[in-house]
């Protein structure tokens, strides 16, 4: 029986890794129980800042302590930290300081907490600026080996991480294995590739089995960095496989989908569906309820491969 | 420095960034005027710094907030000799350092934080703060802002922090000059009681003449001498202090002198003692 874990655990585990480096220090806007940061704070209080509701002041606080030489790891929702949007973009980017920001509950699958709280747009804008690293796990171990190598990055990066348990994806051995800005191949196929992020690896993974079922095999692939993306196994997979669909919890604007589609469009044009959240806000509801309502799960990942295969010339 | 010598200094720091507004057509020469004053009793009097090694661990830290004086700061970190003034020589050119607001810091030695997005430099100003505090330094942290400047919520939000972590080793220079880019600051948005309003968020509050060198110098260390709150010093300025056809005329937020002006203003700007 594969675990049911939330990638957002990851977080908090990843933070508890860290923390023989003295200069690792977390930032939380009310909310370290949620993003997991609260495991770091119960042991190192002393280097655990609390701002209090807000999400500007805790940009530009991480961006002080990162040019004084400690290393910021700030976490709240993923639609919070859209609220400093610009402190993000000129106060941490621009100067290239290594804050890392943790948006947790992020996308549709959230469910409940509603359309509010479903930030489906946070890799598409957190791609757009300059010396961001932009990531989106989909499981609790890989989320924590990416937060503890993160930690050598010596620019900014986002990740987001999600609330809801979904069984995990990788093992020890595929974890050891994991690099900033490397897919990880999960599944080799010749007739389609399916690039993925987050819990739609999973929907990515049963689409896969499905399909072979057919006879059509599929290559998946966990895309949990989106920026820098892999372009070199991205063109490869185009060549090998002639047509890839990418999936995730996200809007089709912007995300893995649009990085991939402009990927292609200038190098290697091959068809390409994209799964995700057709420019459209959420609602309340279960999150896998959630996902299938809005075409984010494994059938519409298997009717996309579809697509995409009779597409090929 | 007695106040004598400080006047000097300013008058000349004054001259500089009129010369430098009229021949790099820089704007914002009200905002560079009324703020240079303070600038100058910070960096002769107040900052623990060494130009000869501006990365040291234990500096004070400025942080230009009002990120838009930043031609007021250039002329005072060369004079203070962070780099030649000859390199001002480049102010506005394509590729230079030099322009409206500040680099970052790996650019120009003595600049803090990239600045110019209002709001900004006092929360990395307190970030700076609470790092000396974790590696038990005892530099202390200055932000200078604007009256403008604290119509953004982060200075609030910033504010709240940093009376919550009692982070007595920050000072906060409101440059109360009373204009903001479109009009008088109490025409755009009152925010008056200014004082009354840091009070009740738990800070020490020095109301001083932005311009008078020994009050200036008194205030700075009555907040160093401040024990568990933060401390802010309320500056009352005149926008384009110094030159009798700029002050209090907001018209110098936005234009830069013509060769008349800046010869009238030179004029007017000598130092006669």
């Amino acid at each position: 029986m594969t675990a049911l874990v939330a990638s957002r655990d990851g977080y908090g585990e990843g933070l508890m890794q860290l923390a023989d480096d003295e200069r690792v220090v977390v930032l939380e806007a009310d909310l370290g129980k949620s993003t997991k940061s609260c495991r770091f704070r119960e042991m190192y209080p002393e280097r655990t800042f609390s701002l209090g509701i807000s999400e500007q002041n805790m940009m530009l606080v991480a961006a002080g302590l990162a040019s004084s030489g400690y290393k910021p790891f700030a976490s709240t929702f993923a639609i919070f930290t859209e609220r400093g949007f610009e402190q993000v973009r000129n106060g941490i980017a621009r100067p290239n300081h290594a804050v890392h920001l943790c948006g947790s509950h992020g996308g549709l699958h959230t469910g409940t907490d509603g359309s509010s709280a479903q930030s489906i747009e946070d890799l598409a804008i957190y791609r757009t600026l300059p010396n961001m690293t932009v990531m989106h796990p989909c499981d609790d171990i890989s989320t924590e080996r990416l937060t503890v190598l993160l930690s050598a990055l010596s620019g900014p990066s986002y990740m987001r991480t999600a609330r809801n348990k979904r069984p995990r994806i990788h093992d020890d051995e595929s974890v050891a294995a994991l690099r900033i800005g490397k897919g990880h191949v999960l599944r080799e196929g010749i007739d389609v590739a399916l690039l993925a992020c987050g819990v739609l690896v999973g929907e990515a993974m049963t689409a896969a089995e499905e399909l072979s079922r057919d006879g059509i095999e599929v290559t998946v692939v966990d895309m949990h960095t989106i920026k820098p993306l892999d372009s070199a196994l991205v063109q490869r997979l185009a060549a090998d496989c002639g047509a890839l669909v990418t999936a995730e919890d996200h809007s089709i604007i912007g995300g893995l989908g649009g990085a991939v589609a402009e990927l292609l469009a200038a190098n290697c044009p091959v068809p390409l569906e994209r799964v995700g959240v057709n420019d459209t806000f959420g609602e309340s509801g279960d999150g896998d309820e959630l996902l299938e309502k809005y075409g984010l799960n494994s059938d519409y990942i298997i009717a996309a491969a579809r697509r995409a295969i009779a597409r090929k010339a | 420095m007695n106040s004598d010598g400080l006047e000097a200094v300013s008058l000349r720091l004054r001259r500089r960034i009129l010369e430098t507004s009229h021949a790099a057509r820089i704007p914002h020469l009200g905002s560079c005027l009324s703020c240079v004053d303070l600038l100058v009793c910070l960096y002769w009097d107040i900052l623990e710094i060494d130009s000869s090694r501006p990365d040291a661990p234990d500096r004070d830290r400025f942080v230009l907030s009002k990120g838009h004086a930043a031609p007021a700061l250039f002329q005072v970190l060369a004079e203070r000799d962070f780099y030649p003034k000859e390199r001002l020589a480049a102010f506005g050119v394509n590729g230079s350092v030099f322009h409206e607001h500040p680099p970052a810091p790996a650019h120009l030695p003595g600049v803090e934080a990239a600045t110019g997005s209002l709001g900004h430099g006092m929360p990395m100003a307190l970030g700076m703060a609470l790092a000396a505090r974790m590696t038990g330094r005892s530099y202390r942290c200055y932000a200078l802002i604007s009256d403008g400047e604290c119509n953004e919520g982060t200075i609030w939000e910033a504010a709240m922090l940093a009376a919550a972590q009692a982070v007595d080793n920050l000072c906060v220079v409101v440059d109360f000059n009373g204009w903001q880019a479109t009009g008088r600051s109490r025409e755009v948005m009152r925010i008056d009681p200014l004082e009354d309003k840091w009070e009740a968020f738990g800070w020490h509050v020095v109301m001083i003449d932005g311009h008078d060198f020994s009050a200036m110098a008194g205030a700075f260390e009555a907040c160093a001498a401040t024990r568990g709150q933060p401390s802010v010093v309320i500056a009352h300025t005149v926008k384009g202090k110094g030159v009798s056809f700029m002050e209090d005329d907001n018209n110098w937020h936005y234009r830069t002198p013509n060769e008349d002006e800046l010869r009238l203003a030179l004029e007017e700007l000598q130092d006669h003692r």
